[in-house]
């Protein structure tokens, strides 16, 4: 099926409901078709539609009239660094580009560039009867991997593998007409095109944070009575942070979702002692399988804390059950997956293989009870607070300095980033140099977030017989001197 | 009297409120009915007035999905009415469904 028929279906099932906004600027589904019909009727012959701002509360105009319009919606990461941002939107030389006022400033590539509120301003009163396109097999989402070393991928979802996650996951229309979905995720990540696509076909009314604060989106769910909300582990660290141990009081939110990276338990314990009344999912899934294939569900969480059985309370880290339309095996501890939501497609070609398994590249495993746990990337990159980070970009400056003979940068447990990163350097002989010193350098050439945090000194780095920094042993090493 | 029905083609009962949308089908024309009544493509083309035939009442709930013996048509419900969905004349059956928590 197309995404096109999810307009049709939001139209007929939810043509007085209210699916976007609130008060006056309230869209009902009524209003969600017309408004993606008469931004279809703008777009067809683009090559794309490339996004690059902030949430807003029609983003999920943008997706869709791109759908109907048969034209790949291409949402991409605005805080990106200037030369990386046009560098993606370069590889769509003729797209229409929607961004934010802050970003449209900023794009030099791409064909059209339009502020996204302009664009919804002159829209056509009217959209002429047109074709809708029925093609499944055709691109509807590209999303960007955020490689920092090479350049990043382009992950390829076809309109097939979107509506078999809905049509496998979700109940049309099992959402109350109260109810509320709080979305923080940014528009370029999976799980924010997931939530657009799900809270739709569930007739879920969509709530847009433009970007995530804590208090902001505590104070959105009280205003808002929000009813379901989805965050990404960082930012449930800094919901419990804000909180200093307190009940979050957030009486109308039923059902808090969090995915996207590895939690911490101090965290997830922390979240649920804050927020009693609320049951909690933790979704596991990847760009690549079309967001989540794997659920850790409320009464899971419940049983998890409430047991004394430590096989059962260790679920409380796991990513729960995979869903029955999707099939998965462990092979050498990595987790391979197969089904009508399994895109595993890159610009450059499938990874999925002749029988249609895809490999997740995760190491996980599964206890008795069926219960999938993830052990983190099989590659070495940091995963820092959602944001991916290549070890070689770091230890190419830290090699750049002169005292500096030899560094391995890697991303050890943090309760509040889920990984924070540990440079280990051996000096040259002779040399000393300052931890700081050494962290500065990484600042002024890269940025904050990839500045290592620890500057660890050894006398030297363990090494394969071809020369390559073994990291699982400088991983293992400091994790034992840690504990 | 039959339509062509694939993935996407929607069906607007004639005899009542139900509306439809095929989820699955293999894109052959079928004799499907809704409430017992050939249903039509376009909410415009709704001129009917007839009532729902004995048998092909009950109800069409919202967000159900029906399907054949077979397993080739699956017709999800987007609107729900009196008259229920059949094929030949043969009514078709509510597909159970395990709901999931909402994760997203």
């Amino acid at each position: 099926m197309h995404l096109a028929s999810l307009v049709d279906m939001v139209e007929s099932g939810f043509d007085d409901r209210v699916l976007l906004g609130s008060g006056d600027a309230a869209v009902t589904g009524r209003g969600v078709g017309s408004l993606v019909r008469r931004g279809a009727s703008t777009l067809r012959g683009v090559e794309a539609v490339v996004y690059a701002g902030e949430n807003h509360p029609l983003l999920p105009v943008a997706l869709l009239a791109s759908a109907c319009a048969g034209v790949p919606f291409v949402p991409v990461n605005y805080r990106l660094e200037d030369a990386q941002l046009n560098g993606l939107i370069a590889r769509y030389p003729t797209a229409l580009v929607l961004a934010d006022d802050r970003t449209v400033a900023r794009i030099t590539a791409g064909g059209k560039v339009v502020r996204f509120d302009d664009w919804l301003a002159t829209l056509p009163e009217d959209a002429p009867e047109a074709e809708v396109p029925s093609d499944d097999d055709s691109v509807a989402v590209v999303l960007f991997t955020s490689g920092t070393t090479s350049e990043p991928k382009a992950a390829l979802l076809r309109h097939r593998h979107l509506m078999a996650y809905l049509l496998g996951s979700v109940e049309f229309g099992s959402a109350g007409e109260d109810e509320a979905m709080l979305v923080a995720v940014p528009p370029y990540h999976v799980a924010g095109v997931a939530n657009m696509l799900s809270n739709l076909f569930a007739g879920r009314r969509l709530v847009y944070l433009r970007a995530f604060e804590p208090q902001v989106w505590l104070d959105t769910i009280r205003g808002e009575r929000v009813t379901n909300a989805m965050v990404v582990p960082t930012m449930l660290s800094r919901i419990v942070d804000v909180l200093h141990g307190e009940e979050a009081n957030v009486p109308s939110l039923r059902t808090l979702s969090y995915g996207g990276a590895r939690v911490s338990e101090r965290v997830i314990t922390e979240a649920l002692r804050a927020f009693p009344d609320t049951g909690f999912v933790n979704a596991y899934g990847l760009t690549e399988t079309a967001s989540t294939i794997a659920v850790l569900g409320p009464e899971d969480h419940r049983a998890a804390v409430e047991s004394n059985d430590p096989e059962i309370s260790r679920r409380l880290s796991s990513a729960g059950q995979v869903l029955p339309t999707v099939e998965f095996e462990i092979r050498d501890e990595v987790i391979f997956v197969r089904g009508e939501q399994i895109a595993g497609e890159y610009a450059t070609g499938s990874l999925l293989d002749a029988d249609g398994w895809f490999c997740t590249n995760d190491r996980g495993w599964v206890d008795s009870g069926g219960y999938l746990f993830i052990d983190g990337r099989i590659d070495d990159t940091i995963i820092r607070g959602g944001e991916n980070i290549a070890p070689a970009e770091i230890e190419t400056v830290l090699l750049a300095h002169e005292a500096v003979a030899d560094a391995c940068v890697v991303g050890v447990p943090d309760d509040e980033w889920g990984q924070r990163i540990v440079a280990v350097v051996v000096l040259r002989e002779g040399e000393t140099v300052a931890a700081d010193e050494l962290r500065e350098s990484v600042r002024a050439e890269l940025r904050g977030s990839k500045t290592p945090e620890q500057i660890v000194f050894r006398s030297e780095l363990p090494h394969t017989e071809t020369g390559k920094v073994l990291r699982r042993i400088v991983l293992q090493q400091l994790n034992e001197e840690n504990n | 009297m039959s339509v062509m029905v694939k993935p996407g083609t929607r069906l607007f009962s004639t005899v009542c409120s139900t509306e439809m949308i095929a989820v699955k089908a293999s894109g052959v024309v079928v004799d499907v009915t809704i409430g017992g009544a050939t249903p039509v493509l376009a909410a415009a083309d709704r001129t009917g007035s007839g009532a729902v035939a004995d048998g092909h009442g009950g109800g069409a709930a919202m967000g159900k999905r029906y399907v054949d013996a077979d397993d080739t048509i699956e017709l999800l419900c987007t609107k729900p009415g009196e008259g229920v969905p059949a094929v030949a004349g043969v009514l078709l059956q509510l597909k159970d469904a395990k709901p999931m928590p909402a994760s997203d």
